[in-house]
């Protein structure tokens, strides 16, 4: 399939057709997920009611992590059988995982406020979600650093690389951290044990935001790659529209007497 | 063999002659620790809680500060190229860089820790663990820090992007160093916290010229 | 008589060259037989120093391949390194460290046991600054100790990028006289320059035959 996909002009027909699909697909899940999480589901006996920002909180971290997943394997791909939409999908996929991050961050802040008192803890999940952050944004960073975006490319594809070998180390260490130096009180924002109840509606959550990443990670792969035509257009004019006979390849010893 | 330890022995003559680079990064580190007594407050029982977090925080700053030197002159004037043709494998090349690097930054650092120890009220009986951890942990952030240093090249802002890549790569050893020097303390003792350290370093010696080796060779393209 | 081995010739076949998202050049085959000369022309842009750098193994061509003594070179890129000395445009030059030191790092990189480093500064007219900092040299006397180190340790295949610029007349002279040598003793040189020099039965190489259509300039 993916090779099928690796035409950009056969996957700009099949992404337009997939996007609209995917786009009411997350709208209707999400809306679903939505009115079970903040209606329907029942509150927790310890929190309250502000519990029901688990649902938007451990989806949105599951997105991070799993977003920076497809970003690494999509720059593998890039650097092992440079197939040409795989920088594309991976650039195109970073903003998002960070808005994902972003999204965890703030909710983890907002859910802390009442339990706490104060509006960040330094839990294992939040702490090792903010290093996700910093990852995303050096990745950003390192993509948009180079006045020649190929190279910017490449490096990030690296980069993504180097950083997945050391998700694990980082985590690890950021749990051990978390244990050293365990407060008097238990930070957990994990919440209750999960019921069935709660189960389900997190996993329609989950569903909901992993359609809304790929209508996302569509449209923005998309753009980029009518940006790159357009470029390419600027640059070179109509010329490149018109030039239809391609050059042979001319031996070039040629002696020439001096 | 020959010109692994040519290209160390260059680096280091090089060092030497424009002298610059250690002062830099010895100067950063004792203004970094003296900061923090003007910064909390003096009292020896607050620094002394402390102490370890800021000669730690404050190695890390002072090694970041020389990285984006590594490969930057050999990369704008040529010589880049030149170590791309040489007889040992890049990744070679990249750990005989490290190696001088760690020798010019992270030892300067690792002779000066027990004085500036003095400085922050460390207990004492906890220098072991904080020499020895820096000692362990400083090759890594050398080693690290070259595959940073390596992507950042020909980048518009070399000096920041630098920091931001590999500060969150840090983490690991900052947090073993440490608590390394906080566990010598208690009764457990810093043995596990030091392993950690040394399993980094000997992590990051294979993978980390391969990472930095394959940035060169984006960077030379 | 031959200082290297009969079979060094180099082949590039069908080699494209891509920087950034142009397409340079596609297409371009050439030959570099053992004490042959190819003299690369082309205007600026058409990919001259892109080229050597291919040949040299610093630019992974986007299509193509390069062949010595036969084989990829992909398949023993330690060993073809060991054959080739390339100078580029910049001149690798350490302001803090003397020419011998340079010359003596150069060899090292190579593994080279006896460097003929002497020989070197002698034939390139540098004995007299030898052992002066480098920031004391001029253009023309840096572009002359990054020149010597095709003589400080020999290797079959000279690619030169521009290596008379910043020469003055005596310098362009010596370099005469050591490409010279070099292809007498069975050396080949490939040598990208705008300025005609002085050497007979070279072969040719004008870099715009290649240029790629705009059409193809558009693939992502």
């Amino acid at each position: 399939m993916l090779s099928t996909l690796a035409n950009p002009a056969r996957f700009m027909r099949i992404s337009g057709a997939a996007l609209s699909w995917l786009g009411g697909a997350s709208l209707f899940v999400l809306a679903a997920g939505l009115v079970w999480s903040l209606l329907l589901a029942p509150p927790d006996y310890q929190q309250g009611e502000s519990v029901r920002i688990m649902f938007i909180h451990v989806p949105a971290a599951w997105m991070a992590l799993s977003v920076y997943l497809f970003v690494s394997v999509a720059s593998a791909v890039a650097l092992v059988w440079r197939h040409p939409l795989a920088e594309i999908a991976a650039q195109a996929a970073a903003p998002i995982g960070a808005a994902f991050t972003l999204v965890c961050l703030a909710t983890g802040s907002l859910w802390g406020r009442p339990m706490w008192g104060t509006w960040w803890v330094w839990d294992a999940r939040l702490t090792s979600v903010l290093v996700l952050f910093f990852l995303y944004l050096g990745y950003i960073a390192l993509v948009n650093a180079f006045d020649d975006t190929s190279r910017g490319a490449r490096a990030g594809s690296l980069l993504a690389l180097v950083g997945v070998v050391n998700l694990p180390i980082i985590k690890f260490s950021v749990d051990w951290w978390n244990t050293l130096h365990q407060p008097a009180s238990v930070v957990r924002l994990g919440g209750p044990a999960i019921d069935v109840s709660l189960l389900i509606p997190l996993l329609v959550m989950a569903l909901g935001f992993g359609l809304l990443f790929g209508w996302l990670l569509l449209l923005r792969m998309r753009t980029a790659l009518n940006e790159r035509k357009a470029r390419a257009l600027r640059l070179y004019g109509g010329a490149a529209a018109g030039d239809a006979d391609g050059q042979q390849p001319v031996t070039a010893a040629r002696a020439a007497q001096r | 063999m020959h010109a692994f330890l040519g290209l160390i022995r260059h680096d280091l003559r090089l060092a030497a002659r424009q002298g610059g680079d250690i002062g830099l990064v010895l100067g950063f580190f004792i203004l970094a620790v003296i900061l923090y007594p003007f910064g909390i407050g003096p009292e020896p029982e607050l620094l002394r809680r402390i102490a370890a977090g800021i000669i730690w925080v404050a190695a890390l700053l002072a090694a970041v500060l020389s990285l984006d030197r590594l490969f930057a002159s050999d990369y704008g004037d040529g010589g880049l190229d030149l170590i791309a043709l040489s007889a040992m494998p890049l990744e070679l090349a990249v750990l005989a860089k490290s190696a001088a690097h760690w020798l010019t930054t992270g030892l300067p650092l690792v002779v000066v820790s027990p004085v500036l120890a003095l400085f922050v009220d460390l207990d004492p009986a906890a220098l072991p663990a904080l020499v020895v951890g820096l000692l362990l942990g400083t090759p890594a952030m050398s080693l690290i820090g070259a595959i940073a240093a390596a992507l950042s090249l020909g980048a518009r802002r070399p000096g920041v992007l630098l920091t931001l890549l590999v500060l969150p790569l840090y983490l690991p050893p900052l947090i073993f160093g440490t608590a390394a020097v906080e566990a010598s303390l208690s009764a457990e003792g810093a043995r596990a916290h030091l392993l950690l350290l040394a399993a980094l370093t000997m992590a990051a010696l294979p993978l980390a010229p391969l990472a930095a080796g394959a940035a060169l060779r984006q960077a030379l393209d | 008589m031959s200082l290297f081995p009969e079979t060094a010739e180099l082949v590039g076949e069908n080699l494209a060259c891509r920087r950034g998202e142009r397409l340079v050049f596609r297409g371009l085959e050439c030959r570099l037989p053992p004490g042959g000369t190819l003299v690369v022309t082309g205007p600026n842009g058409s990919g001259k120093s892109s080229l050597l750098r291919l040949l040299a193994t610093l630019l992974v061509p986007a299509a193509g391949r390069l062949l010595w003594n036969g084989a990829p070179v992909a398949r023993d890129p330690a060993g073809y390194r060991g054959a080739i000395h390339y100078v580029g445009h910049l001149d690798g030059v350490k302001p803090a460290l003397t020419p011998r030191e340079m010359l003596g790092f150069w060899t090292a990189l190579r593994g080279a046991e006896h460097p003929a480093i002497d020989a070197a500064l002698a034939m390139f007219g540098l004995e007299g600054v030898a052992d002066w900092p480098c920031r004391w040299l001029s253009a023309g006397q840096r572009r002359r100790l990054a020149l010597a180190r095709l003589i400080a340790a020999p290797a079959p295949i000279w690619l030169l990028d521009e290596p008379s610029a910043a020469l003055d007349g005596d310098g362009e002279a010596r370099l005469a006289a050591v490409i010279a040598a070099h292809r007498d003793a069975g050396g080949s040189v490939a040598v990208a320059t705008h300025q005609p020099l002085a050497i007979t039965g070279a072969m040719s190489l004008a870099l715009d035959d290649f240029a790629a259509p705009a059409a193809e300039l558009l693939a992502v």
